[in-house]
């Protein structure tokens, strides 16, 4: 059973599913961050995968948005882990259904 | 391409991701967080491209996990994930993973298999990254710049103040 792009997409789709499951059903904002994290990367997974099995010779398009999307991703990480920080100073909470107020 | 290193590579990442959405203690999930990554970096080593896996390695364990640690250490009160469990988050979860798998299983041009290509090397990924992609290159600096900046600006306490 050589692995053919479906089972490389099912696998992706997984790691996806998980990640929702993970930024849906959690109540710690850090949880919620690892979902999303997650989500991006079955999302990378999915630009590699179709890069090696498109038709060959083809430039490297699928590497390079998946480049991107890891140093995007990164940036987006520091950002809403700042946040967190932000936040759990101002309330001394995590817990994001406590967090349900724009007012300071 | 090998099909017993696909087999372990994703029961080891899907393990570890389950475990990250999972875990009740966040230490735990954040390094289960980290061995996911190093599963997906070793799926893209497994599909050609190398260096986009040691840049993960590189930038979500190296950065981002560690980063998610300190802020756990800076958020020290509820290291737990209390009350009961989101039935609807786990539905609609399920509900798009039936989505996806369908989609993908009833597209049968996707049945194929890896074609020989040549190796990726970074001189081509340089090359590329400086002729086609030079502007998005020079975006994504100024975008991780204004990040940083802006990460500094939120967490830095006010002295001012009082």
């Amino acid at each position: 059973m050589t692995p053919t792009l479906q089972l490389f997409l099912v696998v992706s789709a997984t790691l996806f599913s998980i990640g929702l499951l993970a930024a849906l059903s959690r109540r710690h904002a850090i949880f919620i961050l690892i979902g999303i994290e997650l989500m991006l990367a079955a999302a990378n997974l999915n630009f590699i995968a179709f890069w090696r099995f498109g038709p060959q010779p083809q430039p490297p398009t699928g590497v390079m948005i998946a480049i991107f999307s890891i140093a995007i991703a990164a940036a987006e990480a520091v950002v809403g882990l700042a946040m967190v920080i932000a936040v759990y100073r101002h309330y001394r909470t995590t817990n994001v259904d406590q967090l349900d107020q724009l007012k300071g | 391409m090998n099909s017993a290193a696909f087999v372990v590579i994703a029961i080891l990442t899907l393990a570890a991701a389950l475990a990250a959405a999972s875990l009740p203690k966040l230490i735990h999930a954040a390094l289960s967080f980290a061995v996911a990554f190093i599963g997906i970096a070793a799926f893209f080593f497994l599909l050609g491209a190398e260096f986009v896996g040691l840049v993960q390695v590189f930038v979500y364990v190296g950065a981002v996990a560690v980063l998610i640690v300190f802020t756990i250490l800076l958020t020290r009160r509820d290291v737990q994930d209390t009350g009961k469990p989101n039935r609807g988050g786990a539905i609609i979860a399920i509900a798009v993973f039936g989505g996806l798998l369908w989609a993908i299983l009833k597209t049968s041009a996707l049945s194929i298999a890896a074609p020989q290509i040549e190796a990726l090397t970074v001189k081509r990924i340089g090359g590329v990254l400086m002729t086609d992609y030079v502007w998005p290159l020079q975006c994504v600096g100024l975008l991780l710049t204004a990040a940083l900046i802006g990460a500094l600006i939120l967490v830095m306490e006010d002295r001012n103040e009082g």
